[in-house]
Parts: C-alpha cells; sequence; structure tokens
C-alpha cells in the first residue's frame, strides 16, 4: 500500500491536465443564450426595401422563420453571404435579414452586389432589438419555430458543418426543408 | 553654481511636463461625462462594473469601449433614469445575454461548485493538516532526524 502512494500526485496530475485539455477545446465565445426555448423579443421595425413600410414579429407568426443578423461593415458577414443565399434558396420558409446598426444606403449596396436572399430585411438602426435577441457578435443566426419560439442560435458567420449538423435537421423537424 | 542652477531648472521643467501630461490626458474624457451629471454617471459605472462586455470578454462595460459596450452603458443610464433598480438592470441583461454578463454569478445548483468550492478545498486541506500533525505528535523520537543544533 505504502509503495504505491507516489501514484496520488501523478493521479492528481492527470485531473489536472485533463481540465486544462479539455479547457483547449471549449470555445468560450459561444454564450449559451437565454433566449433558447423562449418566445422571440417583439419588434417593429422599417424595412430596408422601403423605410416607411414597418414589419413586426407578429407578422412572421404561424411559420418557422430564420433571421440572419448583418451589417454591411462586418467582414465574416460578407463570408458567409453564399451559404444564406444558398440556405434561403432552399428552405420553404422567409429568411429574414436583421441590419444591425449599419447605414441603410451602405446595406442596399452590399445587398445589390451580393445578392439578396432576404425575404425582408429590417433595419435595427440604433441596435436596440439587436439587445433584445442578445446579439454580441455579427453575424448572428436565430431560427424561430411557428410558435415564435426561438429554437437555435448561432453566433458568427455560419460554416457548411453548422448548416449541416445544427440548422437544417433542426428546419427538417420543424418542417421548414424540402 | 551655473551648471547646478541650469540643471536644476532642467529638471523641474521636465517633471513639470511629465506631470501636466499625466494629469490632462486621462481627466479629459471624465470632465465631459461629468459635465452631464455626475451622480446619475457614478451609478452607470457601478453598475457597468458588475456586467461583462460580451465582445472583449474580460472587461466590464464600464471598461469597454467596444460599440456594445457604449450602447449597454447608454442602455444602464436610459434605466436608471426611468427609475429602475440596479437589479432589474440587472435581470433586463440576463434576460438577454444569460448569467454570463453578471461578473457576479448567482448562487444556485450549478453554481455551488464555484461558490462553496474553495471552501470545501479548505477545510479539507485544515482536516488532512490535522491529520498528519497528530499522526507526528505520536511518532517516537528517533523516528525524526535529530535538530542540527543538538536540542
Amino acid at each position: 500500500m505504502k509503495s504505491l502512494r507516489f501514484l496520488i500526485p501523478i493521479a492528481l496530475f492527470g485531473v489536472l491536465v485533463w481540465f486544462l485539455f479539455r479547457g483547449l477545446s471549449l470555445n468560450p465565445r459561444e454564450v449559451p443564450s437565454p433566449l433558447i426555448g423562449k418566445p422571440a423579443p417583439a419588434f417593429t421595425l422599417p424595412r430596408l426595401d422601403d423605410p416607411q413600410k414597418t414589419m413586426q414579429r407578429e407578422d412572421f407568426a404561424g411559420k418557422p422563420w430564420v433571421m440572419n443578423v448583418w451589417a454591411s461593415w462586418c467582414a465574416p458577414c460578407r463570408e458567409e453571404h453564399p451559404l444564406v443565399i444558398d440556405l434561403a434558396r432552399r428552405v420553404k420558409v422567409p429568411v429574414v435579414g436583421l441590419n444591425y446598426k449599419d447605414r441603410p444606403g451602405d446595406a442596399r449596396n452590399w445587398l445589390e452586389r451580393l445578392g439578396n436572399p432576404y425575404a425582408a430585411t429590417l433595419i435595427d438602426f440604433d441596435g436596440k432589438v439587436g439587445i433584445d435577441f442578445g446579439v454580441y457578435g455579427v453575424p448572428e443566426t436565430f431560427v424561430i419555430d411557428a410558435q415564435g419560439i426561438v429554437r437555435y442560435k448561432h453566433v458568427g458567420p455560419l460554416t457548411p458543418q453548422v448548416l449541416r449538423e445544427k440548422i437544417e435537421p433542426l428546419l427538417k423537424q420543424l418542417g421548414a426543408l424540402g | 553654481m551655473l551648471l547646478r542652477a541650469t540643471l536644476t531648472a532642467l529638471i523641474l521643467l521636465w517633471a513639470g511636463a511629465v506631470l501636466a501630461q499625466g494629469a490632462v490626458a486621462p481627466a479629459a474624457p471624465a470632465v465631459a461625462a461629468a459635465a452631464v451629471d455626475p451622480e446619475l454617471e457614478a451609478r452607470v459605472l457601478k453598475i457597468s462594473a458588475g456586467l461583462r462586455c460580451l465582445v472583449c470578454q474580460n472587461q466590464t462595460i464600464a471598461d469597454s469601449n467596444a460599440d456594445l459596450a457604449v450602447d449597454l452603458r447608454n442602455q444602464v443610464r436610459e434605466m436608471l433614469v426611468r427609475g429602475q433598480s440596479p437589479q432589474q438592470i440587472n435581470d433586463y441583461m440576463t434576460a438577454r445575454y444569460g448569467d454570463f454578463v453578471l461578473y457576479k454569478p448567482p448562487v444556485r445548483s450549478s453554481t455551488a461548485l464555484l461558490w462553496y468550492g474553495p471552501a470545501v478545498l479548505l477545510v479539507l486541506a485544515v482536516l488532512i493538516l490535522v491529520w498528519i500533525i497528530r499522526r507526528r505528535t505520536k511518532l517516537p523520537a528517533d523516528r525524526f532526524e535529530p535538530d542540527p543544533d543538538g536540542n
């Protein structure tokens, strides 16, 4: 028994290494959203294509929808844009753009140049609705179900992997993918 | 004599310049903010100092000048002006960004280890220490190395 005591510090060291190693693979930027499973926050925002008209949360009720938060000043948004275009083409539900703290003129140019996949783009000029949605890193993507409940949130640019493993299975489950 | 006087004057000048620079530069923004309402700003800062900036995660929104931090400080200020309590403001922030925004996390079952872990470790360490000391007091003297000074 006594001869095996030297194993105790080695075992403790092993536990420590395991924790540190786990820590390396965790992403502190992925903050779990408290919004998941809760109703999407209410909003009334002007449309980018016609700022005289506003849209609100209730306009999207009744079927699932995807909300993509973007801005023309955001480089990763440009990076993910082809994926958003591709997603919008394949899903049967609206992909809505939330144009976050942007100049509407810049935003319109951006969409003209890179393509406009959005059923509607809403202007969140002062970022207040962004705060309500807990946005902290553009781009962000939300999936909201027919009951208006936020089901999924992705922070950062979409990747083929996230679409394949998270968003598409969820949309399929919600009956939003053909 | 003249050399010494010149040197002293130079040093004084230099020290004066350094002091002036140090005093003026950081004071400027504080003056601008204080011009609004120093008491309100102090409360905004106090609450902001307990909230994490999610863009630059190891800073509070009081320390950070990230866009979102500025927006959230303005939000805190607005809510204070509307007469809402610090608790209401913290609830507002956690409803949107989760417990992660609080630098002082709430006590609940998932954070129990965080709150009580160190105390448990301390008690455990003291118990082990007491156990070792008691065991050693019972050992005969010849089990120890003799003291070098011969006592």
